[in-house]
């Protein structure tokens, strides 16, 4: 038998190596895990967005629960006896108690207080732009659109889990939050009223909805939300990280750095990074003080109130949605389901629905792997484009009042400029965006054509004046360049394709031999031929692509 | 070979040598082979399993030069900067109300509570983001950079047909797709069952309609109008052009949500513009008119009041209703006007309701013309 022919490998000698033969002869990991740590990462600082949100998400739930520990989610009436003086002989809920024993008894209690808030602003945040970046550079496209519609959801919880999270201390401001959202449930055509009972166990605000808020806040939505970032790392891992055009990237291959230990290092910090941004920010920067607030009554409000910014836009919905209630035999519509409920459901409706949409109207069903830079997609860019000003319109009008405030404006001139502007900015801002994205394409192709602008200045024989343009690539004998645009940043300026040197290291005295230096770079030079050499043997061999590299966006030989 | 094997009780057959470790590589590479390799060779050996190349290393300062010292240096301060700004949390942390001084307020005026929180997140969060420059420079400036390239493949049509038929014969062994009778009756099990796994929901639900409590508030016939602190009001106690907050005498009445009314005595040029919807001549009394305070866009409170334009404004969504005018709706977002609460005054001179609101209080919802 074959395997008898084979001597058995010796046993490793260290310590460690020991450790590691045991644990793989029970377990057999070795292979999976050298795999793993193979894995290769592209390397982009806009791939890191989605990191944030996760590493937030690990804030949030170590944050989150510590608080638990001291949060009691009941409605149940309490007179204040803690440490806060102006509140104390106050009636208050239980879980406007908790808190404040939680910011003001509890040590260290204020500080995890605020930076659970800030991580959670942190975590919408990223998630939004995590989401713009994946639009904008077409990293939804086929084979990725289940990923998509995951990351649509976990947004829609993410604002749900916040919003409940917002609620639970049952202070003034998260109170008449609750209040317009129970005027939300409550303007659902025919079953409005039922769904308003039923979320609060009767009429607002019943003794039951912090409770039920909590239970939703720490374990339904948290659990689904785990769920599905798992599911959308998985299919990530799976499927592979997208990577934008560039020399020796095509759609079947990942050029980056492997997991271990270059990738692993930097995501490790940006942990860190986030971790101590909520720190700080949570210590540093007051953020919802709800004892300023006081605890909820139905009769009193806050001027210039403001949700999270997160909700605000569904807020702005309601602001600016004209008067209008339909009335149908009797039965009313009222003019906040269209603004709260609405908007936003045309507004996440049609995101999650884009990858269909773009599919069917540009007939494009292949698979793709390599990003589109955003210019060269201009219909889309520019979809985008409107979409996020007629979001930040909202956004806008969600606060309206305080802008009003704070810049002497009429209130009643800004719901008009949010009325006007949704209906009129967002063309402007497709028409705009159109503009710039041919213009930027139009300038690579040039600069493609007639190389980069040296500044250099020559006069010829003749007197004209002429600027040097240094080509990219060979030329023709028009001195037109022969690179074909790949999809890829093109340089354009001088430093950018080697036209300065390095600096010499060190602070105050160099540390390195300028001498050194130069023979480095000139290595670097002939490396430059050397790498391209290299690069011959990246193609993948199949035999589809005649065992040679593609060629996409090499420079060709100049033709006759 | 027979079947059965008597020396191996329990056992129907089969080879009893162990298989090659794991495949392929264990037969192409012999552990002399891979012994005589070192660590790089086997590492890109493994890589190259994995479908990975590395491509090109850029290697890092030689060891023991200036710049690997100064590196080594850099690397080596922000990771000792982690580890006071730890000990600084610990300190403040721990030590507060200890060698500290007290960091629960109003722990008399010190400024020290005031600093507590501040200091402790600032010190947490240098630690934490001091690692994280720690590790980006360990990686940019200690660790060779290295590009690698990974194959990516498509599915294979091999896996999709053997898997499928798998499925599938299975699928024909269970017999369902000609057992009519049988899957019908999963159907229907599953779907009897599905809805009695959700039923136990049926808990949550509320009859909205059962004593109209949407239609009706705690306002009764004789109810005298009370301030927070369940002070009847008289017509004297207020000025002309001011609003007062009054609520109805019950039990929490303050924190009623559709219990709250606005008292406005308004000034006489207000009563010369003064437009009194129909059948609403006889709500008010003299100079005196109840409204809601429950917006009828979104149930906030309507709260600002500016008597200048008589104008009520809501500061959620910046409905504006005119109260010379029944209270409607003027600019924003909200449909309705502000429900007028009939009042008069008592025997004894003081303000009483003279019945409950003879509309639904705050937001429009569905059927709310048309209730009971």
């Amino acid at each position: 038998m074959a395997t008898d022919t084979v001597p058995a490998p010796e046993k490793p000698a260290t310590l460690a190596g020991k450790a590691a033969f045991e644990v793989d002869d029970r377990l057999i990991v070795a292979g999976p895990l050298r795999r793993t740590l193979n894995k290769v990462f592209p390397d982009h600082w806009s791939f890191l967005l989605g990191e944030i949100a996760l590493y937030s998400f690990i804030v949030l739930l170590l944050s989150g629960t510590y608080l638990t520990f001291f949060f009691d989610a009941s409605m149940r009436e309490v007179i204040y006896d803690g440490s806060y003086a102006p509140l104390r002989g106050l009636s208050m809920s239980a879980a406007y108690e908790s808190t404040l024993d939680i910011s003001f008894d509890v040590r260290g209690g204020l500080l995890i207080r605020q930076m659970h808030h800030w991580a959670a602003l942190l975590f919408v945040a990223s998630i939004c732009v995590h989401l713009l970046r994946i639009f904008f550079t077409g990293a939804f496209r086929r084979p990725r659109e289940t990923n998509w519609f995951i990351g649509i959801a976990l947004l829609v919880l993410a604002l749900l889990e916040g919003f409940a999270g917002y609620t639970l201390p049952d202070d003034l401001l998260s109170g008449g939050g609750l209040r317009i959202f129970s005027a939300v449930f409550l303007s659902i055509p025919v079953i409005g009223t039922w769904v308003y009972f039923t979320v609060f166990g009767g009429d607002f605000p019943g003794e039951l909805i912090i409770g039920r808020l909590y239970i939703l806040h720490v374990l339904i939505i948290p659990a689904i939300l785990l769920a599905l970032i798992a599911l959308h790392l998985l299919i990530l891992v799976k499927q592979k990280h997208t990577q934008f055009p560039g020399p020796g990237r095509t759609e079947h291959n990942v050029v980056g750095n492997r997991l271990f230990p270059t990738f692993a290092g930097k995501a490790t910090a940006l942990l860190f990074i986030v971790f101590g941004l909520c720190a700080a920010l949570g210590g540093l920067v007051q953020i919802n003080p709800i004892w300023l607030l006081g605890p909820y009554n139905p009769a009193q409000v806050t001027a210039g109130s403001q949700p999270d910014w997160y909700i605000g836009f569904v807020d702005g919905g309601a602001r600016i949605f004209p008067p209008w209630e339909l009335d149908l035999w009797g039965y009313h519509i009222p003019p906040v389901l269209w603004g709260a409920l609405g908007i936003p459901g045309v507004m996440f409706g049609a995101l999650a629905l884009y990858p269909i949409i773009e599919r069917v109207l540009t007939k494009d069903t292949a698979s793709h792997h390599l990003l589109q830079r955003p210019r060269d997609v201009p219909v889309r860019t520019s979809l985008g484009a409107m979409a996020l000003t007629a979001y930040i319109v909202l956004w806008i009008s969600g606060g309206n009042d305080v802008i009003a405030e704070k810049f002497d404006l009429s209130l009643n001139a800004m719901i008009w400029f949010g009325r006007i502007g949704l209906l009129v900015l967002p063309p402007i801002a497709y028409w705009a965006t159109y503009r710039i994205c041919l213009g930027l394409e139009r300038h690579d192709r040039e600069v493609l054509e007639h190389g980069i602008e040296t500044g250099v200045i020559r006069r010829l024989p003749h007197g004209e004046f002429i600027e040097v343009h240094q080509p990219l690539g060979p030329v023709d004998e028009h001195g037109h360049g022969q690179l074909a645009y790949g999809g890829a940043s093109v340089p354009k300026k001088m430093n950018q394709v080697g036209g300065a040197r390095r600096a010499i290291k060190g602070f105050f005295k160099p540390v390195e031999e300028p001498a050194e230096v130069q023979r480095q770079a000139e290595l670097e030079a002939r490396g430059l031929e050397a790498e391209r050499a290299d690069r011959e043997l990246t193609g993948s061999g199949r035999p589809s692509e005649g065992g040679r590299p593609s060629d996409g966006g090499r420079p060709q030989d100049p033709r006759d | 070979m027979t079947t059965t094997d008597h020396s191996r009780p329990g056992s129907a057959g089969g080879a009893d040598v162990p298989g090659p470790l794991h495949g392929g590589p264990d037969d192409d590479h012999t552990p002399q082979q891979l012994a005589a390799m070192d660590r790089t060779e086997l590492d890109r050996l493994g890589a190259r399993y994995d479908g990975v190349e590395v491509l090109h290393v850029e290697p890092v300062a030689p060891p023991g030069s200036a710049v690997d010292r100064q590196n080594t240096r850099k690397v080596t301060l922000w990771f000792a900067l982690a580890g006071v700004f730890a000990v600084v949390f610990l300190v403040i942390y721990a030590g507060s109300g200890w060698f500290l001084p007290d960091w629960q307020w109003p722990a008399s005026s010190n400024t020290w509570s005031a600093i507590f929180t501040p200091l402790l997140g600032a010190s947490m969060g240098l630690a934490m983001i001091c690692i994280g420059i720690g590790l980006v420079l360990y990686v940019k400036k200690l660790l060779p950079h290295e590009t690698a390239v990974q194959d990516k493949h498509d599915g294979s049509h091999f896996d999709r047909v053997t898997t499928g038929a798998t499925l599938m014969s299975g699928l024909d062994n269970s017999g369902l797709p000609r057992r009519k009778m049988l899957r019908r009756t999963l159907y229907l099990m599953g779907a009897a069952f599905g809805v009695m796994l959700i039923a136990p929901l049926g808990g949550f639900i509320k009859d909205p309609n059962k004593g109209n409590p949407l239609g009706t508030t705690p306002w009764r016939e004789g109810m005298r109008l009370v301030r927070e602190d369940g002070t009847p009001v008289r017509p004297g106690d207020q000025e002309p052009g001011s609003l007062a907050t009054v609520f109805p005498p019950v039990e929490g009445g303050d924190h009623t949500v559709d219990g709250p009314v606005m008292l406005i005595r308004l000034r006489p040029d207000q009563m010369e513009t003064l437009v009194t919807p129909a059948g609403r001549e006889d709500y008010g009394y003299g100079d005196y008119l109840a409204y809601s305070k429950v917006c009828t866009h979104a149930g906030c409170p309507v709260s600002l009041y500016e008597q200048e334009t008589s104008r009520i404004l809501c500061p959620c969504h910046q409905s504006q209703f005119d109260v010379t005018q029944g209270a409607k709706p003027v600019f924003g977002p909200a449909t309705r006007s502000l429900p007028q609460l009939p009042i008069t005054v008592d025997d004894e001179g003081y303000f009483v309701a003279r019945g409950d609101f003879p509309e639904p209080v705050g937001p429009s919802f569905w059927n709310m013309g048309r209730l009971g």
